[in-house]
């Protein structure tokens, strides 16, 4: 069986490629996926923890799971709805070209 | 560490590296779905069924499709890919870097994940959906209620926010 470590290690692995995507990449789309990325590495470590737990039955990771999958959603959608409002107004979606709060 | 986990891991890890590497946004959305199955697959090893399934229909049928779309919806902006190795890219795979070299410090020296090797041995696959929803509807109903409400206006303000402005 594969221990704990090997998830937590996969699972900190996926959050900083996300975060180098994030910090790196200048385009609002990638942005969004790196920090989805992130959001699904938390996910994996409550997974993991509710595996290995002493108390797998209370199903405690499990339900933060799904309520923090349904948040992610959330946020997609409306982080996409952003994306698009303001590619309709600077006809970009470059992060550096978007810099002014002027309309 | 089975020969299962290598593999499932590797094939996550490639699709997130060639997700935030590659070129073309398009491709970038479709090496995005490879993680996320990868990593549905790795919930479905660690026995939460319901959390895997969920993790293929939000994040495969929902989340990606609305990226293609919203690339799509964009197309034409995609900025000139600047040359590699500027200062940003250095300090922004430096810093992170310097986080997954933190956090593993941290869990290779916890004891924690030195105690927990073995995970219990049996939490039967079918009781384990059955018992999600009826923790769902018992002891989390308040939560629940609450997400469907986060979800019905973050659904309506994503569709103000992204309307057609009227022409004045």
């Amino acid at each position: 069986m594969t221990s704990l470590e090997c998830y937590l290690l996969l699972s900190a692995l996926l959050f900083s490629i996300g975060l180098a995507g994030a910090l790196t990449r200048r385009n609002a789309i990638i942005v969004l996926i790196g920090i989805e990325l992130m959001l699904n590495a938390a996910n994996l470590n409550f997974i993991a923890f509710w595996r290995y737990s002493e108390h797998p039955e209370a199903l405690t990771g499990v339900l933060f799971v799904i309520f923090s999958i349904a948040v992610a959603a959330a946020e997609a959608a409306v982080g996409l709805a952003l994306i698009i409002a303001v590619y309709r107004h600077y006809k970009t979606t470059h992060l550096d070209q978007v810099d002014s709060m002027k309309g | 560490m089975t020969v299962v986990f290598a593999i499932i891991a590797l094939v996550t890890l490639g699709g997130a590296i060639a997700a935030m590497r590659l070129r073309n946004l398009v491709h970038c959305a479709l090496c995005l779905v490879v993680a996320f199955g990868g990593l549905a697959a790795v919930f479905l090893q660690l026995d939460a069924q319901f959390v895997g399934l969920a993790q293929i229909l939000v994040y495969i049928g929902a989340v990606a499709i609305l990226i293609v779309f919203a690339i799509l919806l964009t197309r034409g902006s995609e900025p000139p890919m600047q040359p590699v190795l500027t200062p940003s890219w250095v300090m922004g795979v430096g810093v992170a870097v310097l986080v997954f070299g933190s956090l593993a410090a941290a869990m290779l020296s916890s004891f924690v994940t030195h105690a927990l090797t073995n995970p219990k041995a049996d939490v039967a696959a079918d009781v384990a959906v059955q018992r999600v929803g009826e923790k769902l509807m018992k002891d989390y109903v308040l939560p629940l209620e609450v997400v469907a409400l986060l979800l019905t206006a973050a659904l309506i303000g994503a569709v103000i926010i992204a309307v057609q402005e009227k022409r004045k």
